[in-house]
């Protein structure tokens, strides 16, 4: 069975906020109406949105970190917002496993909302029903799009490609060797509630830097007889090369 | 969690409502049994249409709470799986059988003792939807524990044995005194219950933390932005912004306006309406406190996320 997921890199997010963007001008454009803004432009602006990226520092001064984490709807595999929805509304599709709110039957009772761990259901203030990441559901179907089109806006407009899409559940497919070979792990497993959508962990860079890769040893501008003396006198790089 | 003042009105009503029913029938039940002098039909009449105006008050102060109360009967679809479905379901059906009931006595019919009976369950039923529509969400855990429903029904049968003896004492009726002592037991019942869960909450360790929530095992993580620097529902929805001398002054608030202090005009109050009544009015706005506090006190596992502004 199908279930589509996000898999989010943090080892290349840069925080630029481009998806959080890109998500909102998506979703306000569709059928389903605008996103809610209140007054965007003033003091205490507030509104509607699927996606946030926010930052977290980790370790201790001068050993930190910055860890830019973009945050939607996790398309749980075990959605503890939707039993709880007396209406119905709130559903997972059998065929994509995409988590969904009906917009017409929503009551606006904010319970569902209650039931996330992750805080990733918005209600919209304008519309009055509970809104949320929908992987731009009408969008990835959307035979009419050139094939690279159909995946959600987030991931067509992140510049380090920190955001890969597509089925967790199909072994081949990049997103599951993604998760298989880097790492990939979920969001507060202690909540039980099985998430799609996978976070790809930081990775150590490690450089190696040898004593006389600081000294230039081939000089283009080299004039003959004139070299400078080399501040290093031991080997060179191809002594210690692996 | 933010308490939203339609919840804290619906559950204070509607468990008013019910524990009103519940001591009218008990009494009915208890006449039957000749433990107490059999009260007038208007006794029961009376008593009854103050429990559907308590729940029908409730009922409006719920729809309050929906974005969209035009759509409320929708929620009665998914009661296989959602206990706010199940309320919305008992809850009606709970004020037809009060009506019934009342009505029953009005017109004289004989069947009052079916249709109370089954009223009562009704009533009992309805306290475990309200009770359980929190004790379900185990991500909250100072609502998941079976001490939520307790409470509720603990808590709403005190408030109603205590209106039913106001009331019984205002027409002067002689079941002010045996309704009286009923809601003096239940109220001191009620208290080591609700200070039962207080005490419990308190020793809770939370299970998820800032490092299971964005998935980086170091004890030292700090929050920089949150992604967006005016408020969203997130930071207004799951934040209750009381500082911490002000929840310890509404809990024992509460402690004193719900418990302590009806107690005492109950033991001392030489019965009279006006220290029934006095006692109830205070007991009421003590729950709505409680109530708050219960909501308040619950801590939702998504607030990690939303730790530092900017």
């Amino acid at each position: 069975m199908t279930q589509l997921a996000l898999v989010i890199d943090l080892n290349v997010c840069v925080g630029c906020h481009a998806c959080v963007t890109s998500c909102k001008e998506w979703n306000t454009s569709g059928s389903a109406g605008p996103l809610a803004d209140f007054s965007p432009y003033g003091a205490d602006p507030t509104g509607t949105f699927f996606n946030r990226v926010q930052t977290f520092e980790v370790g201790e001064y001068p050993d930190t970190q910055t860890v830019h984490f973009p945050k939607s709807c996790l398309h749980c595999e075990d959605p503890p917002c939707v039993p709880v929805c007396p209406t119905g509304a709130s559903y997972k599709r059998a065929e994509d496993g995409i988590v969904l709110v009906d917009y017409d039957k929503c009551i606006g009772c904010k319970y569902c909302a209650w039931a996330c761990p992750y805080g990733v259901r918005e209600l919209d203030e304008a519309r009055k029903v509970m809104t949320k990441c929908t992987l731009c559901v009408d969008r990835i179907h959307d035979q009419s799009l050139p094939e690279r089109d159909r995946k959600p806006s987030c991931v067509l407009a992140c510049p380090t490609e920190a955001r890969l899409f597509g089925d967790v559940h199909d072994p081949d497919s990049a997103v599951s060797k993604a998760i298989r070979e880097r790492g990939g792990y979920a969001l507060m497993p202690e909540q039980g509630t099985r998430p799609a959508n996978h976070y790809l962990p930081r990775r150590k860079t490690e450089l190696t830097l040898h004593a006389d890769d600081l000294v230039r040893a081939a000089n283009p501008l080299r004039v003959d007889g004139m070299e400078p003396v080399p501040a290093y006198a031991g080997g060179t790089a191809e002594d210690h090369s692996t | 969690m933010h308490p939203a003042f339609s919840v804290l009105l619906l559950t204070t009503l509607i468990g008013a409502g019910q524990g009103l029913f519940l001591a009218l029938f008990a009494a009915e039940v208890a006449a039957h049994a000749r433990l107490v002098a059999t009260p007038a039909s208007s006794f029961f009449v009376g008593g009854g249409v103050l429990a559907l105006v308590l729940t029908g008050a409730g009922l409006v102060a719920s729809t309050f709470h929906l974005g969209h109360p035009e759509r409320g009967w929708r929620a009665a679809a998914r009661w296989r799986t959602s206990w706010l479905s199940r309320e919305v379901i008992v809850l009606p059906l709970f004020m037809a059988g009060l009506f019934a009931w009342s009505l029953a006595h009005y017109a004289g019919f004989g069947a009052t003792a079916v249709l109370g009976g089954a009223t009562a369950l009704l009533a009992i039923a309805l306290f475990v939807c309200t009770g359980m529509i929190y004790g379900c969400l185990r991500l909250l855990r100072e609502w998941a524990t079976p001490l939520t429903p307790i409470n509720y029904l603990l808590l709403g049968c005190a408030s109603g044995t205590l209106l039913a003896a106001a009331y019984a004492a205002v027409v002067g009726s002689p079941l002010a005194a045996p309704c009286a002592a009923s809601a003096l037991l239940l109220t001191v019942v009620a208290a080591v219950t609700r200070i039962a869960s207080l005490a419990r909450n308190r020793a809770l360790r939370p299970k998820t933390t800032l490092q299971t929530a964005i998935g980086v095992q170091h004890p030292r993580i700090r929050q920089t932005s949150q992604g967006f620097m005016g408020g969203s529902f997130n930071t207004r929805e799951f934040f209750h912004g009381a500082t911490p001398g002000r929840m310890k002054a509404i809990r024992w608030g509460f402690l004193l306006a719900a418990f302590v202090v009806p107690a005492l005009l109950l033991a001392f109050g030489s019965g009279s309406a006006a220290a029934l009544v006095a006692a109830f009015v205070v007991q009421y706005a003590g729950l709505l406190a409680e109530r708050w506090y219960f909501f308040a006190d619950a801590n939702h596992p998504q607030n990690l996320y939303y730790q530092a502004m900017s």
